[in-house]
């Protein structure tokens, strides 16, 4: 019998840097074969490797139905590019595309950019919020239907369905609208690991994936539960967030593949979190056991989908294309 | 047998002015990926030496209100590009991002990597801007005085060719220590030197110190001079502020950004031309276009009437997002000489004012008059603006293309794989 909640099943693929392409596009077509939700690229300034981002774009045309979510730090970027430059992979990918939210902590990166001095995760995850806020305020800056290429009245786009966003942070504004388009998506997907308290205060209000980490089972669902209580507290239907569990992996033989076929089937009858996020060790190696390994056994016991019947990640993800907050607004008034 | 010179040619994906036509039923889609991809490959079939897309970093304005009547909207171009070096192989990759608005340390980054993921074919087009218009959308907010927008674009670039240098040979991070007027830089790159050691940096402003900051530091200049006569001066002019750097003549590659429309006949071409005038100034674009010039409201004039009486207000704040007229007070003074001379309506005047597309003729003539311009020291290429996405070059690939080939002026093959190496510029030397 199918089951009735489905499985999700993510991994990351970073790992020693790499700055060829095929390397990156080996590994996404790899876990696209294995029809995993996502793949996460993870990022920073402080550490050698190329920016994940184009990484993740450069791997699009490459691949057809894997999601792809590179980390974008929120710290010493510009919300206005990092807004523009997520939607923009949500066109490239033809809706794929997700973002996962980072801040830099250190005085190593402060000084790459000598703009502003390190700062505590809980002030930079503030920021990140609003980062995360102001982004989905440009995304909807443009309704889905703005376009009109109007012959008679010469117009390209009405205007009416271009909004200023208005945003005005502790440390940035942004006007608006976008320069970008509404994307395929209508948001690209928030990924945030929810992991220290100041950033899953950030995912409880803006993520549409939770990372969490946990030990065993029953803490995780605990979590689960904190994580859908404080966001439906925040106003949101926790059904239209998915909280991920995040488990290193390092596979060396089939049998450890087959034995984390069992424990995915574990925490997933445990109700401990609505998927896996794997963390392999060695990435090359691990995911290809979990690909010929582990994952035939999830789908043989019906636990793992055979196939993307979608085309976008948010329909793999079972997330609904999220109406435009202008739009709303227009309807109202 | 002595080498003809060679042409370089780049195509530029149509933008968001009124020089695309999307009233075309031809006209696709300015954000869909399939669009670049097509006009991308397109140019790779044309073994083009790149492919340019410009920036947008806030929708344009007029009255107050977004302006509706051309294109709006286009993607982030390095994502962009990172994507369509999945779909080409030659093919170099030109992205323009401001100066003013971004740092070195992450744009540098995202640069080099664009060059490591394409294989050597990365390209940024340096452009500064100062108005508080843009501002508005970044941290940094509005204002650089105008002064300061070359020095702060050449520190800049000094600054990112710091950090590209700064890997050894055998691939180990040296701490970077840049301290400047506009930025200071400390630390690790995390990027090793990409394929071309240094993206192709392009240039496209035409004042004093945009010359000067080109001739010090650019591969490659995008200018307006479209005419032979004014090409050869700016020609003569830019080459000669190199040797001041150390540089040879052929260190700085000189592109007017041009159009063209082709026909059977020579006859067949100028009305094709004139017909592409009329679509590019709608009866709407008419009256915009002279409200961008008399900075005034003039919406309740009939386009297809004669000019208004009233003259330029010097002082608008009409439109915002695009270039200021210097001298509006003696544009419209010839305008309306013109209109009177010819009996020329609003619309009429704007179509006869609107600059000439640059090579209009045979595709036997375009040829003949682009190798010339290159031959005669007017440019050493073309950055060709298509009306259309994604056909609008279709035609001249499978056209011109052939016959700059016959002549041996333009490759028929791709003979290296950077964009470096299509453009004949030399790696840069490793420093540091």
């Amino acid at each position: 019998m199918s089951a009735t909640r489905p499985l999700h099943l993510s991994a990351e693929i970073g790992g020693p840097a790499h700055y060829d392409a095929a390397h990156y596009v080996s590994l996404a077509r790899l876990a696209e074969r294995g029809t995993l939700d996502f793949v996460t690229l993870s990022d920073t300034f402080a550490r050698p490797g190329p920016d994940a981002l184009a990484v993740l774009s450069r791997v699009a045309p490459a691949t057809e139905r894997i999601g792809l979510v590179p980390t974008v730090t929120t710290t010493h970027t510009e919300p206005f590019h990092v807004s523009a430059a997520v939607a923009t992979l949500d066109w490239v990918s033809r809706g794929r595309a997700g973002w996962a939210v980072d801040v830099s902590t250190t005085e190593a990166e402060a000084l790459l950019f000598g703009r502003r001095p390190a700062a505590p995760g809980d002030e930079l995850w503030h920021e990140a919020r609003e980062v995360a806020d102001v982004a989905a305020k440009l995304w909807d800056s443009w309704e889905d239907d703005a376009e009109i290429r109007d012959t008679s009245t010469g117009r390209f786009i009405d205007r009416d369905k271009l909004h200023y966003v208005d945003f005005e942070g502790r440390t940035f504004s942004v006007r608006g609208p976008s320069i970008v388009p509404r994307p395929p998506q209508g948001h690209p997907v928030t990924v945030i690991d929810a992991t220290s308290g100041a950033a899953r205060a950030a995912a409880v209000r803006h993520a549409d994936v939770a990372l969490v980490r946990a030990d065993d089972p029953t803490t995780a669902r605990a979590v689960r539960e904190e994580i859908r209580d404080r966001a439906r507290a925040h106003g949101r239907d926790p059904d239209r967030l998915r909280v991920l569990a995040v488990l290193p992996v390092e596979l060396h033989t089939t049998a450890d593949a087959v034995g984390l076929a069992g424990l995915i089937g574990e925490w997933y009858e445990e109700g401990a979190a609505d998927g896996l996020h794997l963390l392999p060790t060695d990435v090359e190696r691990d995911l290809g056991f979990v690909v010929d390994g582990t994952v035939p056994l999830l789908q043989h016991r019906g636990l793992l989908r055979r196939f993307y019947p979608g085309a976008t990640l948010r329909e793999h993800l079972g997330l609904a294309r999220p109406v435009n907050q202008y739009a709303l607004a227009g309807e109202g008034s | 047998m002595t080498e003809k010179k060679q042409i370089h040619l780049a195509a530029h994906f149509p933008g968001v002015n009124s020089t695309t036509v999307w009233t075309d039923p031809r006209s696709r889609s300015q954000i869909d990926f399939s669009s670049f991809e097509q006009l991308a490959r397109t140019a790779e079939r044309g073994k083009f030496d790149f492919f340019f897309l410009a920036e947008g970093l806030r929708l344009r304005e007029h009255k107050g209100l977004i302006h509706d009547l051309d294109v709006v909207g286009r993607p982030e171009s390095i994502t962009v590009l990172n994507a369509l070096a999945a779909v080409t192989e030659r093919l170099g990759l030109a992205a323009t991002v401001n100066a003013t608005f971004n740092e070195p340390y992450e744009l540098a980054r995202r640069l080099a990597t664009l060059d490591h993921l394409s294989g050597g074919r990365a390209a940024w087009n340096v452009v500064t801007s100062s108005d508080a218009f843009t501002g508005e959308n970044f941290r940094r907010g509005g204002y650089l005085d105008r002064a300061d927008r070359y020095t702060r674009a050449a520190e800049f670039v000094d600054t990112a060719r710091e950090l590209w240098d700064s890997w050894t040979p055998d691939g180990a991070p040296r701490p970077v220590s840049h301290d400047g007027r506009h930025f200071s830089v400390r630390g690790e790159f995390t990027v090793p030197r990409s394929p071309q050691g240094h993206p192709v940096v392009i240039q496209a402003g035409d004042s004093d110190e945009g010359r000067e900051f080109a001739a010090a530091s650019a591969d490659v200049i995008f200018t307006r001079h479209g005419t032979l006569e004014a090409g050869r001066v700016f020609y003569a002019d830019v080459k000669a502020r190199l040797a001041a750097y150390g540089r040879e003549p052929s260190d700085l590659k000189i592109m007017p950004g041009v159009t063209f429309v082709l026909g059977d006949t020579a006859a067949d071409a100028q009305e094709r031309a004139a017909e592409i005038r009329r679509q590019q100034v709608s009866p709407q674009n008419a009256i915009l276009a002279l409200e961008q010039i008399w900075g005034r409201d003039l919406s309740a004039y009939d386009p297809d009437g004669p000019l208004p009486d009233i003259d330029p207000d010097p002082e608008s704040e009409l439109v915002q997002g695009r270039v200021k007229i210097a001298d509006p007070f003696a544009i419209a003074a010839k305008w309306r000489a013109l209109a009177e001379a010819k009996g020329l309506s609003i619309r009429q005047t704007v179509i006869e004012t609107t600059t000439r597309q640059s090579f209009v003729g045979t595709p036997q003539a375009v040829a003949d008059e682009l190798d010339e311009f290159v031959q005669t020291g007017a440019a050493d290429g073309f950055i060709l603006v298509p009306h259309l996405t994604p056909g609008g070059l279709d035609e001249f690939v499978d056209q011109v293309v052939p016959l700059l080939q016959e002549r041996g002026a333009f490759r028929t093959e791709y003979t290296g794989t950077t964009l470096r190496s299509h453009l004949g510029l030399a790696e840069p030397v490793w420093k540091g």
